[in-house]
């Protein structure tokens, strides 16, 4: 029997505001300060704090339902999810629960079966909890806890069950990373987990309306782990089914080291959290106003940005999709194109292959970023320009760019010092031709015996005698000419 | 002329004003009332006579040095009591429970600090019943307050000590909280008078959450002149707090005249049932004939869903305080009670350290919150609240105040009740539907039983029209004495 695959997924990913969902605590890089230092009163659920609504956040949740496509809810509803664990400080998490801020979406996604888009089923905000280190003590095992993560603003993105290949959960998976990066409300990091996914896996025999009963796999904190994991999943599933067997109900983590799901809480561990609606907080209001200042702040979206690339720069599939993946890189080449117009390059192509090749290999091999990139976008265009005027080959331009981007130098210092600007000046070539016909009779004298070969070696002469600096077209028209001359007087004589 | 621990607020502020008396001879006076009394009574959890003397002196002298005594903070100088669950920067709040003992809060209530921005000195926090759930203070883990009018028995709850203080003059005002009657019931069986605001009109924070969306802080006071005293520095929007709103305080000017002309009163029929003690009946039939007296036109109405209020409190207050009291778990502050495990610890803390009715209601909460429950019990219950609110708002179309009886009975004997939740809850029923609406209401004496224990009355108003109540309570205090008795203790 043939089986499908029917996949959702859940994501969480921290809000980049200043301040925590509910107190002014900064939001702080776990990795970098201090425990506890982030933490005040209320994020300590100490008593008789209460919590007030971050608007940044409400925003940046905004955001990303409007460019989902959802309907906002005008009131939703702030519950209190309770649960007993060290890592929460007031015993209950405030998340939205029956009411939230945002329902029915679609995410648009592209894969090798062409472009279709993901039901989203809902979009809400809920607080971070805190972070447990659990360590072996001398006197036995005890934790840590390090309330700075407490608070912080969390949104959670659910899709309908909506995917049914390995591929499509990755287009998913990296096309929403894209479009909280492009929204400017999350990094993406998912080492650090400011991004997280979660899958619910389950199979069906192909055909079949109903749906199989799904797993839950937590744990993913990478783009490999998650398409491992719901690959190795869907893998399993199917052998249980062929051989008879039953899905039991369950929610499984990732092992990363040995590749495999593993079982992580049983039935009989499953919690009632006894929501109810949060009674510190009113509903939370979004008006016609608030609504458009926030669709006012909206950038370009990826798949809007991908069209638009296509259309007005005439690039190639690939080539979009790599200049569009992130805003940065994109801003990048629309500043170079622009520039490299005033520098007489026409072709918005060239620029975008200088860019996916040279400038992104230079990135890489120093783990930057395009932010980060010593050398500016109107500096390309510069460079390619020189190119474009024949005043430097494409090799000695190869140089250059290595070396602005190791010195910061600007291309026409670097070209100008080092005396890098190749000659195009006829008689200054004519002259160097003649030097080497005349210094290399014997080879002369072979070619216009019929040797064609003698030909590129008097041409590397002529360029080494031009330290590289020649226009290598120019040079090689120039000698053709003279060689052929030498030829038709021998014939003549 | 009165010993100073006689004075009522207005008289202490108006004295200090004038430079009649000073701060440092007022707190004195409260000092050593207290220190006198507090043996029999209990009022207190926690004393700082040291600080409060040194604050005092400090405010005397603030007033001696400046040029302009309208620059000076109104209250300056002023002696009061916060009940022990808001939270005084530096003071220990237990919130009269063994599970906060020794836990010091770094923040001030917002209510708090208004006052001390204020000018206020604050001598000690209050007892409490136990997370201030309790009609009779008899749950605090730190033993019960007793009624200054009649040692044997309760001052009423929970915030008896903050009532029973003030009806011992031992401080001139203290700030309550009443989430289901919490200052009006032990403020009538005290024979003193007591505030509960508007729900949103006085800020939450710092105020320890029992009942989140019934909480409010209220005052315990002589008069209700001192009530309305208090009252703007108390009410406003707070940015801390997500439920206050936003409405203009108005300026409460009392009228010197008892003219009550106008004024259409309404006697709500089921607050004068079976069960109800006959004195208190009739004193507070007297009172609203006084009121009629006064010029006020009254009138009988119904609000027909009186009866469910103790159901409909007891499902909501209790589910919120079930997620509102998982906090304490012994990781964060409180004394911890080590164990082999987390859930260890979790389940010694918290098994030893809350007393029995916590666990009662932390119970009934989680029972009525969970899955299979919720519909039938706190969804239900909050659909019912719902008609309390119509009921009220019914009501107040005919009506500018409804006046009622705050308990079926004046102050019951230590112990009678402890056994039986079920008549401890019932203490609450006429108390209970202001919360349930978020109206205001106002309690103070108006007679006494045959034993010589005070009878309280309740007006309660439509939102926001606190003033109403002052206006009325005031009129009806400028003409009766009721509130002016002092218990008889001898020091
Ligand atoms: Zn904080």
């Amino acid at each position: 029997m043939e089986y499908e695959a029917v996949i959702g997924l859940e994501v969480h990913a921290e809000l980049l505001t200043r301040s925590k969902m509910f107190c002014s605590c900064p939001v702080v890089d776990l990795t970098e300060a201090e425990p506890n230092t982030a933490v005040c009163e209320v994020c300590a659920g100490m008593p008789g704090t209460l919590p007030v609504v971050n608007r940044r956040a409400v925003e940046y949740a905004l955001r990303v339902a409007l460019a989902l496509e959802c309907h906002i809810a005008r009131e939703s509803v702030f519950a209190r999810k309770n649960y007993f664990y060290p890592d929460l400080p007031k015993g209950y998490q405030i998340s939205q629960y029956e009411l939230p801020l945002a329902t029915g979406g679609r995410l648009p996604i592209r894969t090798s079966h062409g472009e279709r888009s993901v039901r989203i089923r809902r979009v809400h905000l809920e607080e971070d909890t805190g972070k447990l280190t659990h360590v072996e003590g001398p006197e036995g095992p005890y934790s840590l806890v390090d309330l700075n993560r407490a608070g912080v603003p969390l949104l959670e993105i659910v899709s309908e069950p909506d995917m049914h290949t390995v591929e499509e959960v990755r287009a998913y998976g990296r096309g929403l990373r894209q479009l909280l990066r492009y929204l400017g409300v999350n990094t993406g990091d998912m080492q650090k987990g400011l991004l997280r996914f979660e899958a619910n896996v389950s199979v069906r025999p192909k055909g079949s309306q109903e749906l199989g009963t799904r797993v839950e796999i937590k744990n993913l904190n990478s783009f490999k782990a998650l398409e491992e994991a719901v690959a190795f999943e869907i893998r399993r599933q199917i052998r249980v089914l062929e051989a008879g067997g039953r899905i039991e109900q369950e929610t499984l983590g990732w092992d990363e080291a040995r590749r495999v799901t593993v079982s992580q809480r049983g039935k009989e561990e499953a919690h009632d959290y006894r929501y109810f609606p949060e009674p510190d907080l009113p509903p939370l209001v979004v008006d016609d106003d608030w609504l458009e200042q926030v669709r006012a702040e909206m950038p370009e979206l990826p798949w809007e940005k991908f069209r638009r690339f296509q259309e007005v720069y005439g690039l190639p599939e690939y080539e979009t999709a790599l200049l569009t993946a992130d805003r940065p890189v994109a801003d990048y080449f629309e500043v170079a194109v622009q520039a490299a117009r005033k520098h007489g390059v026409r072709e918005p192509l060239r620029v975008a292959h200088w860019m996916t090749g040279e400038l992104f290999r230079l990135l890489n091999q120093r783990g930057l970023s395009i932010e980060e990139a010593p050398v500016p976008p109107e500096e390309l265009a510069a460079l390619l320009g020189f190119l474009q005027r024949g005043d430097i080959n494409k090799n000695t331009a190869q140089r250059v760019l290595a070396e602005m981007f190791e010195t910061g130098q600007r291309a026409q210092s670097i070209i100008e010092a080092r005396g890098l600007r190749q000659v195009s000046d006829e008689s200054r070539i004519h002259q160097w031709v003649e030097e080497v016909l005349q210094a290399h009779p014997d080879e002369v004298a072979k070619y216009v015996k019929g040797k064609e070969g003698v030909a590129n070696w008097l041409f590397g002469q002529v360029m080494r005698k031009a330290r590289g600096q020649a226009n290598p077209q120019v040079v090689r028209k120039i000698l053709m000419e003279r060689l052929q001359a030498l030829r038709r007087d021998q014939a003549n004589a | 002329m009165k010993p100073l621990w006689q004075w009522n607020l207005t008289d202490i502020v108006q004295a200090l004003h004038r430079g009649e008396v000073s701060s440092e001879e007022v707190t004195r006076a409260f000092l050593e009332r207290i220190q006198a009394l507090e043996p029999r009574i209990h009022a207190f959890l926690h004393l700082e006579p040291e600080a409060a003397l040194h604050q005092a002196r400090e405010a005397d002298r603030r007033r001696a040095k400046t040029q302009d005594p309208d620059t000076l903070p109104p209250l300056l100088g002023v002696p009061m009591a916060v009940k022990d669950v808001l939270t005084v920067r530096g003071m220990p709040c237990t919130c009269g429970s063994r599970i906060l003992e020794g836990f010091v809060p770094p923040y001030n209530a917002t209510t708090v600090q208004r006052l001390l921005d204020a000018g206020v000195i604050i001598l000690g926090k209050t007892n409490t019943d136990e997370f201030a759930m309790g009609s009779s203070t008899e749950n605090s883990a730190y033993g019960p307050t007793r009624n200054p009018w009649d040692l044997s028995r309760v001052p009423g709850g929970s915030s008896g000590g903050s009532a029973a203080a003030v009806a011992a003059r031992m401080v001139p005002a203290a700030l309550g909280t009443d989430t289901g009657g919490s200052v009006r019931q032990p403020a009538a069986f005290c024979g003193v008078t007591g505030f509960k605001p508007t729900y949103g009109r006085v800020s939450r924070y710092g105020l320890v959450a029992y009942g989140s969306s019934l909480d409010t802080v209220g005052t315990l006071t002589q008069t209700v002149a001192d009530a309305a005293l208090l009252f703007p520095y108390l009410a406003g929007f707070d940015p801390r707090d997500a439920t206050t709103m936003d409405v203009p305080v108005p300026e409460v000017v009392l009228s010197q005249e008892p003219d009550l002309r106008g004024l259409r009163v309404g006697v709500p029929r089921e607050y004068f049932v079976e069960g109800v003690h006959p004195q208190v009946e009739a004193a507070v039939h007297a009172a609203i004939r006084h009121l009629e007296s006064l010029g006020a036109e009254v009138q009988e109405i119904s609000l027909p869903h009186t009866p469910y209020a103790v159901p409909v409190y007891y499902i909501i207050a209790p589910s919120e305080a079930s997620a509102n009291l998982a906090r304490y778990d012994g990781i964060r502050y409180g004394p911890r009670i080590q164990g082999e495990t987390m859930w260890d610890i979790f389940f010694k803390t918290r098994g030893r350290l809350f007393g029995p009715e916590v666990k009662r209601r932390i119970m009934l909460g989680t029972y009525a919150l969970s899955a299979g429950y919720y519909d039938a019990y706190y969804a239900k219950a909050q659909k019912v609240r719902t008609l309390f609110r119509r009921d009220f708002e019914r009501a107040f179309r005919e009506v500018d105040l409804i006046a009622a009886p705050v308990a079926p009975s004046t102050a019951f004997p230590l112990g009678s009740k402890t056994q039986d939740p079920l008549a401890m809850y019932l203490e609450d029923i006429f108390t209970l539907p202001a919360n349930l609406a978020g109206i205001p209401g106002l309690a103070f004496p108006v007679g006494f039983d045959q034993d010589g224990l005070p009878i309280g009355m309740q007006l309660m108003a439509p939102p926001f029209q606190e003033s109403r109540l002052f206006a009325v309570g005031h009129a009806y205090q400028s003409t009766t004495d009721w509130h002016t008795r002092v218990p008889p203790l001898h020091p």
